[in-house]
């Protein structure tokens, strides 16, 4: 939300120009981040998703009269992980203010917020440009602040109901300044937030489900121009086409009325992505006055130099740092480590199994094939993956030693992915150790020449798919276990 | 001598010692409400089938020896701004006419963890706003001195229970003196803590920098007893104080020599009844023949508290009581065409006169534009306040003067000026605003007979030397009630 000590409105006075003006984006982002606290910000209870209506209320968080907030120390410490990550200035003595407004989402008809000593000030992310340039993106501040419930409408019988699960559910505001020009710098900011922040392990920060929200200010002005136009506000934007419609949708909206010579309204837009448009919600004149005030039942908050030095001391290696590192450590394709270093948890992986293994291509494989595709058949994410660097270091050595094939470790990679299983009792107990003995395997090839006489001939009249068949029929028969290596020999001694 | 002549401690002695049944004191209790409580009206709810269980209950605990202590088996009634799981809990609001709590406020907890039996909710001001008790939505308590009269405010009807034998002793609150003033209007005792000791987990906030729970009592020994039940740090508030010092009894000491007490001459200008003047002054001149040192001096800002109280009170309860919205809980109007139609007749309907006079002007004064020229200048006194008492705490271990102008004015005579009854708070807000502790205790009558309170205040985590000093007076003065 908008605080009351930002102010960029009112354009100058200028001349119309008869020659066509060209127009510049100015955006700035209002980003709301779920926080992955297990309870909410001010009373117990749980933050988790899908419980039955009201299940995880109490009278706290149901704003019942007496009830009083007590903060969740987690919340200040992961908005001092995200102000540390995005180089904020930390506010040491700090203050939760109520912000006043009517609405039957908020139980106490005030949401707890910070507006006048918020707890992140003047931080930057850096984002690189679709032009491969580098661009500084400035925060203004983060502040902390209570989610509010949901209403449910009950078309059938004419009734709104509330929902109180996710009301106190802790939030941070992350409030840039106003130096964005175009969808893509958007997005990479966006992107930029949401490595930071999931590497803090602070939050998933996905837009879809609603755990990272972005509100988009925009205005338009001629190029070239340094005041600030009109801005308005879109709220209700959960995707990155869903942004790049709407900042584009705005754009010329806006532009359409400076041509014709209107003035821009100050408000606040839903844009309907589906429809393609969007509609004003409240305009400047109808805003509400919050009446802010510090919140008499909670006492400042009070940050410690050793407190900010602590939690400083457990900032992880962020994605750029470590890629920058991996490929001056490990012998594997950029594209590989782009993709891995997207998640932290998929790079602690890999960098623990290649520690127990000493083989980062291989591991890295592993993750670029199998997980990923495993990952995107279960619609799961790189932090939802379950199985140990020892493990997988485990499955890698099975093949290198050539106690199982590539296919069998498949199967076996499957079990492990889907419940980290220890892979070497694994193949133990399931008899997939697989058969090396070059006497065996000839007896089953030799059977199956005899068996297919067509394909024999067929390879013999220079068709080399007939072997690839062959070879097929061959590990069908050995149950999947024989050597393919030592098929391939065999075959091909007998076919001679 | 009939139960009922019993101050709280002694009644627990008897009931300790087995010569009183809890049951025989419920008895008591419930005979004399059935007797006069129509005539005083100074409770909202009695609930005797759950007193009558829980006295069950506690009998059974002291038969096995298993409780103990100076309040077991003691009856007392709860100001109905405090929760109280399966009690209704009003605040003497229509708003909040038909509101049961599932939990309880924590000093009530602590109350019935210590054996107290809760026999009902008492009277009050609609959300402790007034001085008199008369904004309630549900019907005047009187003054039990003199049904003429009003008993004081916001906790009328704690005080008139306890002065009218319709209980042994009370909880209420006070924000700006509404524990202190219904006291010296009743002739009984009562203590405002500092601010944090008591927790406001399950106190109906007000105006929540400044709501603090205390007892209202027969003498100084009973006000001290509860209060030190009832004090104590508590998760749930994260106001509340880690206090060490809570045995509050063992300062019950007939002794102030060499205690050093400043009367501050703008407490006895203009507008203090000469009547009151002259008992609170005997009562210093008293204190001063028992050893302690008397001085007057001059504190500084005093004229400033009202002003500052109003305006930090009003804006903290405009933002307080916007939770009362027809919504979860409460009141809700009948008919209504949309959401905000709802919430205006609700609110409309639901709040009193003082109420809504309160949260306008405290809406006013947070509004963009004059939060600076109104809040935060307020803000800037009460600071002001607060230096001025920390030098005077410098010199003084106690201060001492009048708890209200007047003695309780009659009924019907206050809510025709509201602005007169703000200036009447002029003695007790400032306790409020830097949040130290002060008690009230009765130090005479006027020439018709209606009760005269002394203020002493220590300041903040000093009520062992406040206690002391009231202590020995007492003993000077002799029982009042
Ligand atoms: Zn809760």
């Amino acid at each position: 939300m908008s605080s009351r000590d930002r102010t960029e409105e009112g354009s100058a006075g200028r001349e119309r120009n008869t020659l066509p003006l060209e127009y510049e984006t100015v955006i700035g982002l209002e980003v709301h981040v779920e926080l992955a606290t297990k309870s909410k910000i001010f009373c117990g209870c749980s933050t988790a998703f899908g419980g039955a209506v009201n299940a995880h209320t109490c009278p706290v968080c149901m704003g019942m009269p007496g009830t009083l907030p007590v903060l969740n120390r987690q919340v200040v410490e992961y908005a001092i992980a995200v102000g540390l990550a995005t180089g904020c200035e930390i506010t040491r003595h700090g203050k939760f203010d109520r912000k006043n407004y009517f609405y039957p989402d908020n139980p106490q008809n005030y949401q707890i917020s910070q507006l006048y000593l918020p707890i992140c000030r003047n931080g930057s992310v850096e984002i690189e440009t679709e032009s491969g340039g580098r661009k500084v993106i400035g925060i203004h501040e983060i502040h902390m602040e209570e989610d509010a419930g949901k209403l449910i409408h009950d078309e059938r019988d004419d009734v709104s109901l509330v929902d109180y699960n996710r009301a106190g559910v802790p939030l941070i505001e992350i409030v840039s300044k106003p130096d964005m020009r175009d969808a893509e710098e958007v997005i990479a900011y966006l992107e930029k937030l949401r490595m930071y922040i999931s590497y803090l392990g602070a939050s998933d920060c996905k837009l879809q489900e609603g755990s990272m929200r972005a509100d988009v200010n925009l205005s338009v002005r001629p190029v070239g121009e340094a005041y600030y136009g009109t801005r308005t506000e879109m709220k209700n934007l959960n995707s990155y086409t869903a942004i790049r419609h709407a900042i584009a949708h705005e754009r010329e909206r806006q532009i359409a009325l400076l041509e014709a010579g209107e003035d821009i309204v100050q408000e606040t837009r839903r844009f309907d992505d589906r429809e393609g448009t969007s509609y004003a919600m409240r305009s400047k004149e109808d805003a509400r006055d919050y009446r802010y005030f510090p919140d008499p039942d909670l006492p400042p908050v009070e940050i410690s130099q050793e407190w900010i030095d602590a939690v400083r001391a457990k900032q992880p290696e962020f994605r750029p740092e470590k890629m920058a590192r991996y490929k001056a450590e490990y012998d594997i394709p950029e594209y590989d480590i782009d993709i891995i270093t997207q998640s932290r948890h998929m790079a602690e992986l890999f960098e623990e199994t290649v520690k127990i293994c000493g083989q980062p291509k291989k591991v890295s494989n592993w993750l670029m094939g199998e997980t990923l595709r495993l990952l995107k058949e279960h619609d799961a994410d790189p932090e939802d993956i379950c199985f140990s660097p020892a493990h997988l270091a485990a499955l890698i050595g099975l093949v290198d030693d050539k106690i199982i094939n590539t296919n069998v470790a498949k199967e076996v990679f499957e079990e492990m992915f889907a419940q980290d299983i220890d892979p070497v009792r694994y193949v133990e107990e399931k008899g997939l150790k697989q058969e090396n003995d070059a006497g065996a395997i000839r007896g089953i090839c030799e059977q199956v020449l005899a068996d297919n006489p067509q394909s024999v001939a067929d390879f013999k009249a220079g068709k080399d798919r007939a072997l690839g068949f062959l070879v097929g029929q061959t590990m069908k028969a050995a149950k999947g276990k024989a050597n393919p290596g030592v098929i391939n020999e065999i075959l091909k001694e007998l076919l001679q | 001598m009939g139960l009922s002549e019993l101050t709280a401690a002694e009644l627990g002695r008897e009931i300790a010692a087995g010569d009183v049944k809890v049951r025989e004191a419920l008895d008591e209790v419930f005979a004399r409400i059935d007797a006069v409580e129509e005539q005083y009206h100074c409770y909202i709810t009695t609930d005797k089938e759950k007193a009558y269980e829980e006295a069950a209950r506690i009998q059974a605990g002291i038969d096995a020896g298993e409780l103990t202590g100076p309040l077991v088996g003691v009856p007392v009634a709860i100001k109905d701004n405090l929760c109280t799981a399966g009690i209704k809990t009003t605040c003497a609001s229509r708003i909040l006419y038909n509101f049961v709590p599932f939990y309880s406020a924590t000093a009530v907890e602590r109350l019935q963890a210590a054996g107290a039996v809760i026999i009902g909710k008492t009277n009050m001001d609609e959300f402790a706003m007034g001085s008199t008790t008369e904004t309630s939505a549900f019907g005047v308590t009187k003054n039990p001195w003199d049904i003429s009269h009003v008993p004081g405010g916001s906790s009328g009807g704690s005080a008139a229970a306890v002065a009218a034998k319709e209980c042994w002793c009370a909880l209420g609150t006070d924000t700006g003196g509404s524990i202190r003033q219904p006291a010296a209007h009743c002739g009984v005792t009562g203590i405002k803590p500092t601010y944090g000791t008591v927790s406001r987990y399950g106190l109906v906030a007000y105006a929540s920098s400044m709501d603090q729970a205390g007892p209202l009592a027969k003498d100084v020994t009973d006000a001290a007893t509860i209060l030190e039940v009832i004090s104590g740090h508590d998760v749930k508030d994260s106001t509340s104080l880690k206090r060490k010092d809570t045995r509050f009894t063992e300062a019950l000491k007939e002794d102030v020599k060499g205690i050093k007490i400043g009367i501050p001459r703008e407490y006895f200008g203009e507008g203090l009844d000469p009547e009151v003047s002259a008992a609170v002054k005997r009562a210093a001149k008293e204190l001063k023949s028992a050893g302690a040192v008397v001085e007057v001096f001059r504190l500084g800002y005093t004229e400033y508290a009202i002003p500052a109280y109003y305006t930090i009170a009003d804006a903290e309860a405009s933002s307080n009581l916007e939770r009362f919205d027809g919504i979860k809980y409460g009141y809700r109007t009948a008919e209504y065409a949309d959401l905000h139609d709802l919430y205006k007749k609700t609110r409309s309907e639901g709040f009193g006169t003082e109420v809504k006079r309160r949260i306008m002007l405290g809406s006013f004064v947070l509004s963009s534009g004059y939060y600076d020229a109104y809040y935060l200048k307020a803000l800037k006194v009460r600071a002001l306040i607060k230096k001025a008492f920390d030098d005077a705490f410098a010199k003084y271990d106690v201060i001492l003067g009048p708890v209200a102008p007047t003695t309780a004015p009659k009924l019907g005579e206050s809510l025709k000026d509201p602005l007169k009854m703000y200036l009447s708070d002029i003695y007790t807000v400032p306790a409020n605003l830097a949040g130290l502790p002060a008690i009230s205790l009765p130090c005479g009558k006027d020439r018709i007979g209606l009760p005269i309170g002394l203020q002493l205040t220590a300041d903040c985590f000093r009520e062992d030397i406040l206690l002391r000093t009231a202590f020995t007076y007492e003993k000077i003065r002799g029982i009042f009630l």
